[in-house]
């Protein structure tokens, strides 16, 4: 799902889950990825804090580092001390531009399948523990994960209401031109339409009867 | 009965490698042993007083083979020492998924953090890595499902699953396969969710699921006897293998899971004729919240 589809409604929910999880945990950045299908990777759609204004869009392949972990393993988990590996901190500087010392993620599950991952750079310190912390990641990204499955079925109904307006258009436009062809058939085939329109009626007349509306 | 033997773990001598018996319609199948069917003699390893020390005192896991499950594991790093084997899944044309030795890499680095610790808990034992995850691309079902399955026949005493899916269409697959691994003496130890989502295999009763405690004693683990979570053992602030040879610090019940997995695998080294259901009570006797030497618990208390 590139950011570029994201509609507003996700893009403001997104954003807002970010924002709550940096604040929650006094961090110096939150941030959601999605997994894009067709490639694997990983694409930056939400950011609050560090890079927020240069990483949304970026993306990297999924199979790599905290984040390729937690889509993998389909678990939360937590690393501390990262600076100490050399390795993690270039890793991380031209990934994105910032060094963390820690990292927490959340895998985003909807259907049973990973779509993105839910990610707090340097908590601050607090009294919790770090598995309470685990806990509470893991419980802010079902929150986005249930929030996304909203998104797309509100996107379904609108999509379902445009296909049913449309259909509605497609009846009537049978209707006028049966209006307008009827007076020039033949006998038998004007007396078979009329049948089959007076049926039409009855069987409307009838589902209105015994739909809840008619007895108001 | 005959007291148990250090025997070999790939033996298709054990009974829980046999294949199916013959039998006649209208002939109990399962029957108990009768007056034309005589009592087959066979080691058991017995279960005297089951103290720490009696499970896995003195094991280094020799003997035993574990595959894990994961995203393969670098046969190079020093928390890994080495590899005997390195298989992944490959994906095929028609969606079906097979088995091919590859090389001992891992670009994520999680199943070489697992490997490291099972290494670190059960130093002699047999590693072997099953790759099962690859890259966002291919969902982890499938993979998984041909995975798990090759290592129960190969014959694995041990499998450690530091990973779950949570697609329903892949329960009933993953509920036969880990009952079979179950009938035929392969222990899988699986990491329990912590979110509230539903997913497989770690939930079912024929697994070992564990999930995390908060101390630092790499043997402390606690029995849990709130279902479905079996054990908690060790999973925060663990130090584990990072790609690149370096170690990292790391929470998660990723982590917690191998370090029940090489408790297995030194208990089986020590006692190879337990089949799950004894081995996971010697887990229970044995835990540290459970077993009380001269009134007080595993953990001294």
């Amino acid at each position: 799902m590139p950011v570029g589809n994201a509609d507003v409604t996700e893009r403001s929910l997104l954003q807002s889950i970010v924002e709550v999880a940096r604040s929650v945990f006094g961090a110096a950045a939150a941030s959601v990825f999605l997994l894009d299908a067709e490639t694997g990777d990983l694409v930056f759609e939400a950011v609050a804090g560090e890079g927020e204004d240069q990483l949304v869009g970026s993306r990297f392949p999924s199979g790599t580092g905290l984040a390729g972990w937690v889509v993998m393993s389909g678990q939360p988990l937590l690393v501390d001390d990262v600076t100490k590996n050399l390795q993690f901190a270039r890793d991380a500087a031209e990934s994105t531009g910032y060094v963390p010392s820690s990292i927490m993620a959340a895998p985003l599950i909807r259907n049973g399948e990973c779509i993105g991952v839910l990610e707090v750079l340097d908590r601050g310190s607090r009294p919790r523990g770090d598995l309470s912390d685990v806990d509470l990641i893991g419980m802010l990204a079902t929150e986005v994960a249930l929030g996304l499955e909203l998104v797309v079925k509100l996107r379904w109904l609108t999509g379902a209401q445009q296909a049913a307006t449309a259909g509605s258009d497609g009846d009537l436009g049978v209707l006028s031109r049966i209006a307008a062809r009827l007076p020039a058939a033949t006998d038998p085939v004007a007396s078979t339409v009329s049948r089959l329109l007076a049926t039409a009626d009855d069987l409307l007349a009838g589902e209105s009867a015994a739909s809840p509306g008619a007895l108001r | 009965m005959t007291c148990e033997t250090q025997g070999d773990g790939d033996s298709e001598q054990h009974p829980w490698r046999r294949p199916p018996r013959h039998h006649f319609p209208g002939i109990p199948a399962w029957g108990a042993p009768t007056a034309r069917l005589r009592e087959e003699k066979f080691d058991v390893s017995l279960i005297g007083a089951v103290t720490p020390d009696w499970a896995w005192g003195g094991s280094d896991g020799s003997g035993v083979k574990v595959a894990v499950l994961d995203s393969g594991v670098d046969g190079s790093h020093p928390m890994v020492k080495r590899l005997d084997r390195s298989v992944g899944v490959v994906p095929g044309d028609d969606g079906e998924f097979t088995i091919a030795d590859c090389e001992p890499t891992d670009a994520a680095g999680h199943g070489t953090a697992c490997a490291g610790l099972i290494r670190s808990m059960a130093p002699e034992v047999s590693l072997t890595s099953v790759r099962v995850l690859t890259n966002g691309k291919h969902g982890t079902g499938a993979g998984l499902i041909a995975g798990l399955r090759w290592a129960i026949d190969e014959g694995f005493d041990v499998i450690n699953m530091s990973l779950s899916t949570g697609k329903p269409q892949f329960c009933l697959a993953l509920h036969e396969l880990a009952d079979r691994a179950y009938f035929r003496r392969c222990v899988i130890v699986a990491s329990a969710h912590n979110m509230p989502v539903r997913s497989f295999p770690w939930p079912f009763a024929s697994v070992i699921s564990v999930a995390s405690h908060d101390e630092q004693d790499p043997s402390v683990y606690y029995y849990n006897p709130s279902p479905p979570v079996d054990f908690f053992a060790r999973g925060m602030g663990v130090e584990v293998a990072w790609p690149g040879g370096a170690r990292i610090r790391s929470t998660g019940n990723s982590f917690a899971t191998p370090h029940i997995t090489g408790i297995c695998a030194r208990i089986l080294s020590k006692h190879p004729m337990l089949t799950p259901f004894q081995l996971k009570s010697v887990l229970y006797l044995a835990a540290s919240n459970v077993f009380q030497p001269q009134g007080g618990d595993n953990a001294g208390r």
